[in-house]
């Protein structure tokens, strides 16, 4: 019954979910808004234990001197400073440990960790992107076979097309370019989002049916 | 004498032509819209009526003279009691956030206090006394409201009696419906209740918004909520059909039929990455994307990391899975234990092959991608969801010379993936990868199922092209309507 109960319990989820889809009633919607808000439940219990986790790992990584384990300093000192700064406020002139405040979040370090560290960090990180879109393209543009041919053409095409520098670049590219963007391009996209829609619907069907229990461990 | 009279005449006939020139500047109000009709909105979980009405002859025509139609329902005066209940329930709440915060604000400091500051600090606490009494009140009033609330549809019968007209919604004109949409919770100001007789008029409004011209009442109706969206009944058939195609596949491979299923590159490639792997003495990175458990993708990334974490055991590699997601580590983590249990090494298994690093999507990438660089994998395994992450992964991942074979059904992200890595599933294939690993009949099953309803879908897209095309040619309307059969309406 142990080994059972997981799959009772996914089939009969999986099916009022599909149940819940065709029926717009008001107390359909309810059951809904209410399985809704224990997946919100049972995300917060299992950030804990992502956080306990994360502390493990790295004491751990620490402990047996792993590689660049002098980092993992770093990563405890944010999340254990972040919480700090979350759980103590000034109130009234005075300093003390709140759980909550009514105004919100009150120290400034809090804010500013996140405005000048946090953000940046993450702007610097997400910005990379545009040296690795010139890399990848440089080696799939590489005209090696007929295939890399027609998308370094297609490429160029397009590049053309929406340079900002080279301005406008006359009728013939840019019918060309709309009729790449409209044309094989969409069809393309189109029929992988079909296949993509059927397979999510085979992919629930296996877990529904429990035919597929990889997601188990089974 | 003579000269007043003149005097009085000629002022008199002055005042009458005046008068009579100011009576024809008056607009004269539109013609009323006609024939208003109102239904329960269908396919919805009720409180909500659709109004539909046949324009005035002066919009657009005519004297050319409406400027908006105002929507009207009757209301009757007992709503206003309801509504006062709702306001002093709203006004309870209010009174106990307020003295709840001031009381949080005090009584910490009350001590270190003196002066106006000591008074105001006993002030909040003796106020604080109240909150349980107004809790009580709260609770009694919701009752109260919620009994009330349950004579609304018997309110509604006294039509026309004890009750008035109240605007419920303008349109411009040129238009002839109105959606008279209200909330299902009956705390809100704007609740509808089901099963009320509803009346509406339509008023049409000229230019000055005092010139007007009244429809007809339309006929009473309720709203309600409905058990079958018929706006989804396509999706139904198709689901049925797959369910019943898929049944009967499984059943075909569990007879013991020979299912031939294309071979897909990408997946015959996982095996050789994780003897390569083996052979350098180095690590395998699985990443199960930046999804959610919810996510059918990372579902069935699940199913993969499954055979993988078997297979990994198997050869006695090692295995990172760094996640975005803790409700997604927790069951990696069970899968990648289980994993090693069915290869018969329990014992290999280790706490820290599966961790949470974060949610934070670049926090995240920065941490893989000093995984990658540190540990420098062997083969990275990119499954699930990713979004703006997926070439930065497979970038540094290429830099650091691993071999790589990613699975996505982010549409947007596909091209990331399959310029930067060996292998790439392409979406649907991502979904099938798990039965392609097992080679089991029952999943084999479901993909053959999947190949007929791909194919069925084909056909489908090609008749309907012929038919909208030759329709709309030779002018045939059940021919140009066929692409309605498959509309979904939310």
């Amino acid at each position: 019954m142990r080994r059972q109960l997981p799959f009772i319990l996914v089939f009969a989820f999986g099916l009022f979910m599909i149940f819940q889809y065709f029926v717009p009633h008001e107390s359909s919607e309810r059951a809904y808004e209410f399985l809704l808000d224990w997946t919100t439940i049972i995300g917060i219990f299992a950030l804990a234990v992502g956080i306990w986790s994360l502390v493990s790992v790295t004491i751990e990584k620490i402990k047996l001197r792993k590689p660049a384990w002098q980092y993992s300093f770093f990563t405890l000192a944010g999340l254990f400073l972040m919480i700090l700064f979350g759980f103590t406020a000034k109130v009234d002139g005075h300093w003390g440990f709140h759980f909550y405040t009514s105004e919100g979040l009150q120290n400034p370090m809090f804010r500013s960790f996140f405005d000048y560290i946090l953000t940046p960090i993450q702007a610097t990180m997400f910005s990379m992107l545009a040296f690795f879109i010139a890399s990848a393209a440089y080696r799939a543009f590489r005209a090696r076979n007929v295939l890399a041919t027609l998308l370094l053409i297609a490429a160029l095409i397009m590049m053309m097309r929406f340079n900002p520098f080279l301005g406008p670049v006359g009728p013939l590219f840019e019918k060309t370019a709309n009729w790449l963007l409209n044309v094989p391009s969409l069809a393309a996209n189109r029929a992988i989002i079909i296949g993509i829609g059927l397979g999510m619907v085979a992919t629930a069907l296996k877990v529904i049916l429990g035919i597929e229990r990889g997601y188990m461990g089974k | 004498m003579k000269r007043i009279l003149l005097t009085t005449t000629f002022l008199l006939l002055l005042m009458g032509v005046a008068s009579a020139q100011a009576d024809s500047a008056a607009p004269s109000p539109p013609a009323p819209p006609t024939g208003v009709k109102a239904v329960d909105k269908p396919n919805d979980h009720g409180h909500a009526v659709n109004i539909s009405w046949d324009m005035s002859p002066d919009d657009g025509k005519g004297a050319n003279s409406v400027v908006t139609y105002d929507v009207f329902r009757w209301i009757p005066a007992y709503m206003d009691s309801v509504a006062q209940i709702r306001a002093g329930l709203s006004g309870i709440r209010d009174t106990i956030n307020i003295l709840d915060r001031a009381n949080r604000k005090w009584s910490v400091l009350e001590e270190h206090l003196t002066g106006d500051s000591a008074k105001l600090a006993n002030d909040s606490v003796v106020a604080a006394q109240r909150i349980p009494q107004l809790r009580a009140d709260l609770k009694r009033f919701r009752q109260v409201l919620a009994s009330a609330v349950e004579r609304l549809p018997e309110a509604h019968k006294t039509y026309p009696e004890n009750g008035s007209w109240r605007r419920v919604g303008t349109v411009p004109a040129g238009q002839g419906k109105y959606s008279n949409v209200g909330s299902k919770e009956y705390e809100e100001p704007d609740y509808l209740p089901d099963f009320s007789d509803f009346y509406y008029r339509v008023d049409a409004v000229g230019v000055v918004s005092t010139t007007r011209s009244s429809s007809e009442v339309s006929a009473p109706v309720h709203s309600s909520g409905q058990w079958f969206n018929t706006g989804r009944t396509t999706v139904l058939v198709f689901v049925l059909a797959f369910g019943f195609l898929t049944v009967l596949f499984v059943r075909k491979a569990r007879a013991g039929h020979d299912l031939y299923v294309r071979p897909l590159a990408g997946i015959d490639a996982v095996d050789d990455a994780i003897g390569r792997a083996t052979e350098m003495g180095r690590p395998i990175l699985y990443l199960l994307g930046a999804g959610t458990a919810a996510d059918i993708a990372t579902i069935a990334s699940f199913t993969i990391l499954a055979r993988v974490s078997k297979k990994v055991a198997e050869y006695q590699t090692t295995l990172i899975v760094p996640c975005y997601d803790p409700i997604v580590m927790s069951i990696a983590q069970d899968i990648v234990k289980t994993g090693y249990s069915d290869a018969g090494r329990p014992d290999a298994y280790k706490e820290d092959m599966v961790f949470f690093i974060t949610q934070s999507q670049f926090a995240y990438v920065a941490a893989v991608n000093g995984i990658m660089i540190r540990d420098l994998p062997a083969t990275n395994l990119y499954m699930g969801k990713f979004y703006a992450e997926s070439l930065i992964f497979a970038e540094t991942g290429a830099l650091a010379g691993s071999i790589q074979i990613a699975g996505t059904d982010e549409v947007a992200q596909l091209p990331f993936f399959v310029v930067a890595c060996d292998y790439t599933l392409i979406g649907e294939e991502l979904f099938a990868a798990s039965a392609y690993l097992g080679r089991e009949p029952l999943l084999l099953g479901t993909l053959k199922a999947q190949d007929y309803a791909k194919a069925a879908v084909l056909l489908l897209a090609i008749v309907g092209l012929l038919a909208v095309n030759v329709g709309h040619e030779a002018n045939v309307e059940w021919l140009m309507k066929f692409k309605e059969l498959f509309k979904v309406i939310d």
